[in-house]
């Protein structure tokens, strides 16, 4: 079976329920008008702020801000258009229709990453440039030396949360189960890990701490993180690559 | 053809299907009963490749299903009318199987006016019915025009009209040379629609022959004859001749008289002789149903009891009478009579005879014009019965 035919009915699959319009277009509107809302309150902040504040105050990365709710959409949209298969019982006619698992699985997280990478550039750019709006004599400019990379990383990292929670959604398989767990996870656990000094060394490697480093510019003062901004972004692909695989084994093995 | 061979699927340390094997053969409907749990659905699911068979294999024109090429245009399976996306609009759904395979998009609305859904093809499949939702499932499964069709319990929840269009559906695939294989719970359906059985019970396999000699191997027809009411000798009478004669008889509760063993001109004969003049003398033939109620017996896993209503019961009105049983059900008798001996010819009527009713020839011989409950008979002699028969055989035949 041409892998081609498998992706066009995944695609037909995914544009078709409501769910998909509902959390991509949240995760827009979320990040965006966090972002500009957090970047205006910065910006009538900075003259209040202390000098090393001043000197790591990080534009880019402030109009990202919105990012840290924005991703609970992303999360929730990889996790239904995974679970939703199997909550309606909708895997057996699929599985029926194509035996071959992994082809299966590897269309539906194709197509479902490919429009979350629209999704999240075009989030991205547009965070950035409202943003940046917002910060007015602060802002930073896109020929800035790192912006580019950090806008576009920003792209990357909500695609990255959204195949995260797919491949979790593939060995959970309950919608319910999957989101209980990375909800709080992201929303709760990986920031409380983050900011514990006891736990920090741990938390910084957590998918979303990690990956979240490609969208800074400027280096924090007391920056002792052992990875730049890409090696952040691997650190998070292999999270996902791990996540993923855990997925395919259970759809391999498992009964539908 | 789809071929198992020592089937057998495990649940931690319950087994749900063991060591089955059988062949469904091309160019009939074959169905597949089984009381509920039985294993019906797990091996439905292991034949597509849903499920991995703990032991043993199940093919499908030789290839187990996951290697199967091409499988949907293959294959066409009717597994649960509600696994589909609830938010989907039903031609979206046919849209995105149909794309999998390679099927043009026409072939979508074709399906849809086949089952007659074009009406609601662009309405979200959560509004359905279970009727809309088996339509959709079985458009489902004749999108890739495939040569072998899995149905699981494909009349649930339909209408009459779209019963009967299931019934002529899987008897054109059928002769068309496709292999058929459907399950169900309606014994009177199955007899229709079915030319092979195959019966399973906990998981093992009962039975695999046809319709026909499934009820001549599980069930006997029986005569049923009448002597008058106001003279009890008379039955006395007819009731010695008979068993003189080779007969089998079975006082019923109504004074009617149950006999095997003899064909109904003999009957009417020793009548002639003993000098017993006859109210009744009506054929009553088995129906799937009773071979079905017979064979798997010992094999029903979920029972029903009595429902005693402790402390429930509510004190009935002045003058009114509490409800009768229905009528041959629970009591001795109600199943068919089992067959007189292994492979003997259950009920020797010769074809043809004046008196009984016109049958239509050829398979399926169903259970229609024979009541499968004795007191759903319709009888003017016998004493105001209560209204519900004990099950529904008021089927018109003619409904084919």
């Amino acid at each position: 079976m041409a892998t081609g035919q498998v992706i066009r009915s995944e695609w037909t699959k995914i544009r078709s329920v409501a769910s998909t319009v509902w959390t991509l277009s949240l995760a827009v509107v979320v990040t965006i008008a966090l972002g500009m809302l957090i970047s205006l309150l910065s910006k009538n902040e900075f003259d209040n702020m202390d000098r090393a504040d001043q000197l790591s105050f990080d534009p880019t990365f402030i109009s990202f801000a919105g990012m840290s709710l924005g991703q609970l959409a992303m999360i929730v949209f990889g996790v239904l258009v995974v679970s939703n298969e199997y909550s309606t019982g909708m895997i057996r006619t699929s599985l029926a229709a194509v035996p071959q698992r992994g082809s299966f699985l590897f269309s539906k997280i194709t197509v479902a990453t490919g429009l979350a990478l629209l999704v999240g550039l075009v989030t991205s750019f547009v965070t950035f440039f409202l943003g940046q709006a917002m910060l007015g004599e602060h802002g930073a400019y896109i020929g800035d030396e790192g912006v580019l990379r950090a806008v576009i990383g920003g792209g990357l990292y909500m695609t990255l949360i959204a195949m995260f929670s797919m491949g979790v959604a593939a060995m959970l398989r309950s919608p319910m189960l999957s989101l209980g767990i990375l909800m709080p996870f992201f929303f709760l656990v990986s920031n409380i890990l983050g900011n514990v000094p006891a736990t920090k060394k741990i938390g910084r490697y957590l998918p979303d701490q990690a990956g979240s480093k490609i969208m800074q510019v400027v280096t924090p003062v007391d920056n002792d993180t052992p990875y730049g901004p890409w090696g952040g972004l691997g650190i998070m692909m292999l999270w996902v690559i791990a996540a993923l695989a855990g997925g395919f084994v259970v759809l391999k093995r498992r009964d539908a | 053809m789809i071929e198992a061979v020592g089937l057998t699927k495990r649940y931690g340390d319950k087994t749900a299907v063991y060591n089955l094997s059988f062949q469904v053969r091309p160019g009939s409907v074959t169905g597949f009963l089984g009381p509920n749990g039985s294993g019906k659905s797990t091996t439905m699911r292991m034949i597509l490749g849903l499920d991995n068979p703990s032991s043993g294999q199940v093919t499908i024109g030789g290839y187990p299903y996951r290697k199967l090429p091409n499988a949907p245009r293959q294959v066409g399976a009717l597994l649960d009318a509600k696994a589909v996306h609830g938010g989907r609009t039903a031609r979206n759904h046919l849209l995105s199987l149909a794309q999998l395979s390679g099927i043009p998009d026409r072939r979508v609305d074709e399906v849809l006016g086949v089952v007659g859904l074009q009406d609601v093809a662009r309405k979200r499949s959560k509004g359905f019915s279970l009727g809309m939702g088996q339509r959709l499932g079985i458009a489902a499964a004749l999108l890739g025009d495939p040569q072998v069709l899995l149905f699981d319990e494909p009349v649930n929840g339909l209408d009459p009209e779209g019963i009967l269009w299931v019934r002529n559906l899987m008897k054109s695939l059928a002769a068309e040379g496709r292999t058929v294989f459907v399950s169900s719970h309606l014994m009177s359906e199955m007899a229709l629609t079915a030319d092979h059985l195959i019966v399973i019970g906990r998981g093992q396999l009962l039975a695999d022959m046809s319709v026909q000699d499934f009820i001549a191997a599980n069930s006997a027809g029986f005569a049923r004859v009448r002597t008058p009411d106001t003279e009890p000798q008379l039955r006395e009478k007819l009731s010695t001749a008979l068993a003189e004669a080779g007969g089998h008889v079975l006082p019923e509760q109504d004074g009617a008289l149950r006999v095997t063993g003899l064909p109904l001109p003999r009957i009417s004969d020793i009548a002639h002789e003993t000098d017993v003049r006859l109210w009744e003398l009506s054929p009553h033939q088995a129906s799937l149903e009773e071979a079905y109620m017979r064979m798997t017996q010992g094999a029903v896993d979920y029972r029903s009891t009595v429902d005693q209503k402790a402390g429930l019961q509510q004190p009935l009105p002045p003058g009114a009478q509490p409800q009768m049983p229905v009528p041959g059900q629970g009591q001795p008798g109600w199943y068919a009579p089992p067959p007189p001996q292994q492979g003997g010819q259950p009920f020797a009527m010769p074809q043809g005879q004046p008196g009984q009713p016109a049958q239509p020839s050829g398979p399926p011989q169903g259970p229609y014009g024979a009541p499968v409950a004795p007191a759903a008979a319709p009888n003017p002699y016998a004493q105001p019965a209560p209204a519900a028969p004990a099950v529904d055989t008021t089927k018109p035949k003619d409904a084919r």
